[in-house]
């Protein structure tokens, strides 16, 4: 465990050999190779990682790894007026919910990086290694993020992951739309990124560390801010604001839909599995913070939930197979912030590891059917592709039966903990979720049967001259194979030559495999205790999630005596009586206080429990039958209520106009802004500069007035002055030298007579 | 008669006025030499005739001195107005105006 750090550390090589050296020599073979291996590496260092953890007792499960210091002890003032000591070591830290979420990372990404090997495989061979480059930084940057021990080392890797994330939906460059896609991403994750900043600014004032266990063992000694509006809320708040840009919630999920213009591979790793649930991972991370401030709490079950609802109601709507299941992450995102809002951590995280399975899956799906369809992505000129694609059928179908929420899919189980949780702090928000959760039922299903049900609407393709339909599918076969060989073209460019719809090569229906099996049985690591099953996960993550003192096992004192660490006895030890007593039921005594009606005196009976449970397998039926009987039965009754209620469905076509108001409102006020300062820039700032240059030429002129009429003038004064009075006296010179001599004779005379008078 | 000193000094006073005269009416510079040698020699006879009354020799030595700068004088003077005719083939005094401003 003690190499944990050389879990991110190995994608980040991969990353390095091939965006270094592979995008120039690498062949398109060696380059996938060297990317899947390096995952491969990190991700059975992980499982061995996780393995050893599992080892340990439950409360020892803790391991920090500190490899170097990287910000030197400064000391700074904090608000209480000590000096505390800005000390950032390069520190990793596995424990439970960092443990849950390498596996998530490397397995799924180690899975991601298969299928692109197929999905990929038309694009130029520098592109292609340039492509396995980013992915493996960003997989490099997103283990950074969940392993790092404390604030800074997690922002490097939550910047880093957005920088990947930029890099990769602005993979096809060229394209206008992806770059602009890319842009929006980045530039709307630097919003949210700004509320997490100034969150960490204030932790550092209020706590004097950024350690995650110091901060929260500080935290939890602090009295939970029920009544006002203190000092946590504040931290919470902007932690939470930069979760929404990270995590596409309210007001700042825009940037997901349009980033579905990367590579398929990349919205279902970044964009479904991994980077957008960094926010729920770091609400997660900080959840005894976010426990002592309930008001925030509130605030991000209410976001989440509205999230949920709004994303749920697009995707009713699109048409566009990524876009739905864009919708569908923003929407279950919007899940796991509610699960945080009410204080069902395990919860939470729990959605967001079968999340993981079953929309990367989806994801993948969706790239298998983008591939096959040569880069068609509206679902309206789909259709009928179960026979083509029986693999992508089927693992699709058990990713949407998850999504679902039906038993006993993974799905399910970490849904219904959800919903169970909400309906016991509010039945309004419960009631929201519960039918969010029929809409998610709805349009997965609407998705499979515009998909794979129903008349093949697709373009027609070259059949080989005059074969019959039968004749075809033997076509087909052979088109497969021809696929499964090299042949296959990119998601986004077109075949050169087109067999019509096929089943993907080997190395995309693997993956596929791998993760709807992961959909299928993921969920029974968290059976809630009604059905009889212990809720392993649950218990499994608490630790995380509480107050603690900091474990000094034996282990750590190693990782101590290489890098002075900074875990200080004293305030662990002083506040040790205190929480490791609450330790225990810590989650259950703290995150319900306030507004959030105690659970305790809330539980429900095994009855109600069990009603909850069959309600929202209901309303998945319900959604599924209902998106069957509108677009497999009759499809002319979905084109008759988008008739009746046109206005609805114009205004959700077109997602609430949301884009729209930003453009009149944050992008116009930025713009009018930005001209502003421009005119300001123009005018007074050049005109200042402007004004001292012309002030300088003035002064000059007049400078040299000056020295033209006074210094020149006195000078020349001079010279004229002693001109002219030799005019006069040079008169005295008349070069003839009797004159001279008379004047000597006269002068002599002078003399003789002046001597002798004066005798 | 016997001839006194204050006849020497007459004499010696019409030599050295007829000089001056000399130099300072005529226009031939050789002339002008001339008259300087003329009141340089009244001047000499003015030196012996006081050495001779007061029976002093140095008078006499001062007068033989004179007539070697005199000859000097009259050296340097020749040579300058042979190279001074050469350029401008002129010994009028009126004409050496080079100097003048």
């Amino acid at each position: 465990m003690d190499l944990i750090w050389l879990i991110p550390l190995l994608p980040g090589l991969g990353a390095a050999i091939n965006g270094l050296v592979g995008v120039r020599f690498f062949s398109k073979r060696t380059a996938g190779i060297v990317a899947c291996s390096f995952m491969g590496a990190a991700l059975a260092l992980a499982l061995y990682a996780f393995w050893q953890l599992l080892g340990l007792p439950a409360e020892a499960r803790e391991h920090t790894v500190r490899v170097a210091p990287w910000i030197a002890s400064i000391p700074l003032q904090l608000s209480n007026g000590t000096v505390g000591r800005f000390f950032i070591p390069w520190g990793f830290r596995l424990d439970p919910l960092s443990g849950m979420m390498i596996l998530v990372v490397t397995g799924i990404g180690f899975l991601i990086h298969v299928y692109s090997i197929g999905y990929m495989h038309g694009e130029p061979r520098g592109g292609y290694a340039r492509f396995f480059a980013y992915l493996n930084l960003f997989v490099f940057f997103m283990l950074m993020l969940v392993l790092g021990d404390n604030f800074v080392v997690m922002f490097v890797g939550w910047e880093g992951v957005g920088l990947c994330s930029y890099l990769l939906i602005g993979y096809w460059y060229e394209k206008k739309s992806a770059s602009d896609a890319g842009k929006k991403a980045f530039i709307v994750n630097r919003i949210g990124d700004w509320g997490f900043i100034i969150g960490m600014f204030l932790i550092f004032t209020t706590f004097g560390s950024l350690d995650f266990r110091e901060v929260a063992n500080a935290a939890g000694a602090m009295p939970t801010e029920t009544a006002s509006f203190g000092l946590l809320s504040v931290i919470t708040l902007l932690l939470f604001v930069g979760a929404t840009g990270k995590s596409a919630q309210i007001p700042l999920y825009v940037w997901l839909p349009d980033a579905m213009e990367g590579p398929t591979p990349v919205s279902a790793l970044i964009h479904a599995a991994t980077m957008v649930t960094a926010g729920v991972y770091m609400v997660g991370r900080n959840a005894v913070l976010f426990s002592h401030a309930p008001m925030t709490m509130q605030i991000v079950a209410v976001i989440g939930v509205a999230t949920a609802f709004m994303a749920a109601t697009i995707g009713l709507v699109q048409n566009d197979i990524k876009r739905v299941l864009a919708y569908s992450t923003v929407s279950q995102l919007g899940f796991m912030f509610l699960a945080m809002g009410v204080g069902a951590f395990a919860a939470g995280a729990f959605h967001l590891m079968t999340h993981a399975f079953f929309k990367a899956l989806l994801f993948l799906c969706s790239g298998s059917v983008i591939h096959a369809m040569a880069g068609e992505q509206d679902m309206r000129h789909m259709g009928g592709l179960k026979k083509y694609m029986p693999v992508t059928y089927v693992t699709m179908l058990i990713g949407t039966l998850a999504i679902a929420g039906i038993p006993p899919l993974s799905g399910f189980f970490s849904k219904d903990e959800i919903l169970y949780r909400t309906f016991l702090s509010n039945r309004i928000i419960w009631g929201f979720a519960v039918v969010t959760a029929l809409m998610t039922a709805f349009y997965m299903y609407r998705l499979m049967s515009l998909t794979f049900f129903g008349a093949y609407r697709g373009p027609a393709w070259d059949a080989g001259g005059g074969h019959g339909h039968a004749a075809h599918n033997g076509h087909d076969n052979h088109g497969a194979n021809h696929a499964a060989t090299g042949h296959g073209g990119g998601g986004h460019g077109g075949h050169g030559e087109w067999h019509g719809p096929h089943e993907s090569p080997r190395s995309m229906t693997f993956p596929l495999q791998v993760l709807a099996v992961g959909a299928l049985i993921a969920g029974f690591v968290g059976v809630p205790a009604a059905l009889g099953g212990p809720n392993t996960i649950e218990h499994f993550l608490e630790p995380s999630f509480v107050a603690r003192a900091v474990v000094a096992g034996p282990s750590t004192a190693h990782a101590t005596n290489t890098v002075p660490a900074l875990s200080e006895p004293a305030s662990a030890g002083e506040s040790k009586g205190e929480t490791a007593g609450t330790a225990a039921h810590a989650l259950e005594t703290d995150a319900p206080a306030g507004e959030h009606a105690a659970e305790g005196t809330h539980e429900m009976s095994w009855w109600g429990e069990m009603a909850l449970m069959a309600l929202s397998v209901f309303v998945g039926v319900i959604g599924i039958l209902v998106a069957f009987r509108f677009y497999v039965r009759s499809p002319e009754i979905a084109e008759r209520l988008a008739q009746r209620w046109a206005g609805p469905h114009r205004v959700l076509s077109n997602k609430y106009y949301v884009d729209e108001l930003y453009e009149a409102t944050v992008i116009a006020g930025t713009m009018a802004s930005a001209r502003g300062l421009w005119v300001f820039d123009a005018r007074v700032v050049d005109g200042g500069v402007n004004g001292t240059g012309w002030l300088t030429m003035f002064s000059a002129w007049f400078s040299s007035l000056i020295d033209k009429y006074i210094v020149d003038g006195l000078v020349n004064l001079v010279g004229t002055v002693l001109e002219e009075s030799s005019f006069v006296l040079r008169r005295l010179q008349t070069g003839l030298i009797q004159n001279y001599a008379l004047f000597m004779l006269f002068g002599v005379f002078a003399f003789v007579s002046v001597y002798l008078l004066m005798r | 008669m016997i001839i006194t000193t204050t006849h020497y000094m007459l004499l010696s006073a019409a030599l050295f006025t007829l000089g001056i005269i000399g130099v300072m009416t005529r226009r031939n510079v050789i002339i002008i030499l001339m008259s300087i040698e003329l009141m340089l020699n009244a001047v000499n006879i003015n030196f012996i005739a006081f050495s001779h009354q007061l029976q002093n020799v140095v008078g006499q030595v001062f007068a033989v001195f004179v007539i070697v700068v005199a000859a000097a004088e009259a050296a340097v003077g020749l040579g300058i107005i042979l190279a001074f005719y050469r350029n401008k083939e002129t010994v009028n005094i009126d004409e050496m105006g080079l100097m003048r401003w």
